[in-house]
């Protein structure tokens, strides 16, 4: 192996900014005690990180209040809680077929429940076109209805237009969850306008911090069954869940050393802006197309412009099994990439890439040129190297 | 300086934002365990300067921070007045 370049960002980012481990080594040896949970020093250093990490992230997201804010452990718990929630009554859960498992499994368990239908709205991997009079269609159907789209494929990186899906959705009455888990950190988003009920990210792709931190916007007003019931510090008289947020959906103690980085990160990206960091991914995202353009025998996936598309594009290296070129990035040049169906059977049924799944490549906005460099020529020497024509059929 | 007045919440992360907004305010304001006497709800509340209770009250309702009550209490003597002045 000759180098150390990682373009699997859409998996979660490296490297994170100094300021989240300082952060939360800080956490470590300053506060440490249980957020919420006391009147002592420790205690109340542990809670004010996690309100101001909350505090940061409303001002870098656009909420009107923190308190619109629930912290949860990934993008997977927030999508659960709000589609769980938001389902309750529901007869149909419209959505698209670009979604992640961490939206179709919970999706088709409501289904298989025999709690509601599902309907599954084409949406382009490619082009990100989704067809709207179909999709305003399905969610203006009689019977009460949840939408859920979303808003950039972890397969191509394409961005769906989810403000007009959301303003359909919102003039049905029909309540939106967008899940944010790739454009979060990548593309300026603005939570109290674009006007979803719920929108649902992780704390550590887009927005920098570390694993286990993820966070759910509620809408203002927006009130559904939390996930978790238990110790919130609050209304410890009660055996009741307090009906406030976020206590009521933030039961047992808090990932607070992750919420501390994480609210470093919030604080780093808002210094730092979000439209820069959009401006450097469709810089690299370019250099990477324009490299990988006149190499014969790949396939590249996501649509021709790559501007907007967070930072991600996926190719096949036509006849050879993507997790073969996945292995050979990693070991000859140190180029680690995802191979596979990236948990979204449904997003690779659409751009026609299953069951093989493709070769994923994605950067951040601390990727360099070089590196960028040195993965489109390690894609052109396996290209040329290993490429097999397809295989002759043999006819009984 | 004397505090006098005691502001309770229902949650901790109100109480934390109330300290905070208030001292950017430059209202003097700190975080205190919370009295039994004035709420059972949370762990914490914030102390003030009584004399500053308008602007105190004032500053929280335009952050639209929830709070469950402002109280007349001295943290030494305990409730000054009887029950909560707001």
């Amino acid at each position: 192996m000759s180098g150390d370049i990682y373009l699997d960002n859409a998996a979660t980012s490296w490297p994170k900014p100094p300021a989240v481990l300082e952060a939360m080594q800080e956490f470590l040896a300053t506060a440490g005690g249980g957020p919420g949970r006391a009147g002592h020093h420790r205690s109340i250093a542990s809670s004010r990180v996690v309100s101001l990490a909350r505090e940061s992230l409303a001002e870098l997201l656009g909420a009107e209040s923190p308190d619109e804010l629930v912290f949860t452990k990934n993008a997977t718990e927030a999508l659960n809680l709000a589609i769980l929630g938001l389902a309750a009554g529901v007869d149909r859960i419209v959505t698209t077929s670009l979604e992640h498992n961490s939206v179709m499994r919970p999706l088709r368990a409501l289904e298989q429940d025999g709690r509601c239908a599902v309907d599954v709205v084409y949406a382009d991997g490619r082009t990100g076109e989704v067809d709207l009079d179909e999709w305003a269609a399905r969610v203006r159907a009689p019977g009460r209805c949840l939408a859920v789209a979303v808003h950039a494929c972890n397969v191509t990186g394409v961005l769906l237009p989810v403000e007009t899906m959301a303003a359909i959705a919102a003039d049905a009455r029909v309540p939106l969850v967008v899940d944010a888990a790739q454009s979060a950190g990548h593309v300026t988003l603005t939570v109290a306008s674009l006007g979803a009920a719920a929108v649902a990210m992780p704390g550590h792709k887009g927005l920098l911090g570390p694993m286990g931190t993820g966070v759910l916007y509620l809408a203002p007003g927006v009130e559904i069954e939390p996930l978790l019931r238990g110790g919130t510090g609050s209304r410890s008289e009660s055996e009741y869940q307090p009906e406030f947020p976020p206590d009521r959906y933030e039961s047992g103690t808090l990932n607070a050393i992750g919420i501390a980085g994480l609210g470093a990160a919030a604080d780093y990206l808002r210094s730092l802006g979000v439209e820069q960091v959009e401006a450097r991914l469709d810089a690299l995202a370019r250099r990477f197309r324009d490299g990988v353009g006149d190499i014969e025998g790949i396939t590249v996936h996501g649509p021709p412009d790559p501007t907007h598309t967070v930072g991600i594009t996926s190719l096949n290296v036509d006849g050879v099994p993507c997790a073969t070129v996945a292995r050979l990035l990693d070991d000859e040049w140190g180029v680690m990439t995802r191979a596979g169906l990236h948990c979204s059977p449904a997003a690779h049924r659409s751009l026609g890439t299953a069951p093989e799944g493709t070769l994923r490549f994605s950067w951040s906005h601390t990727t360099t040129e070089e590196e960028i460099d040195v993965a489109v020529e390690a894609v052109r020497t396996i290209a040329a190297r290993e490429r097999r024509p397809e295989p002759a059929r043999t006819v009984a | 300086m004397r505090w006098g007045g005691v502001v309770s919440f229902f949650a901790s992360e109100h109480a934390m934002r109330a300290e905070r907004l208030l001292q950017r305010a430059g209202l003097p304001a700190r975080l205190v365990p919370g009295p039994r006497e004035v709420s059972p709800n949370c762990g914490v509340a914030v102390a003030f300067v009584w004399e500053q209770e308008p602007e105190v009250e004032q500053t929280l309702n335009d952050a639209k921070v929830r709070f469950e009550a402002i109280h007349h209490f001295d943290l030494d003597d305990g409730l000054a007045a009887a029950g909560a002045a707001r």
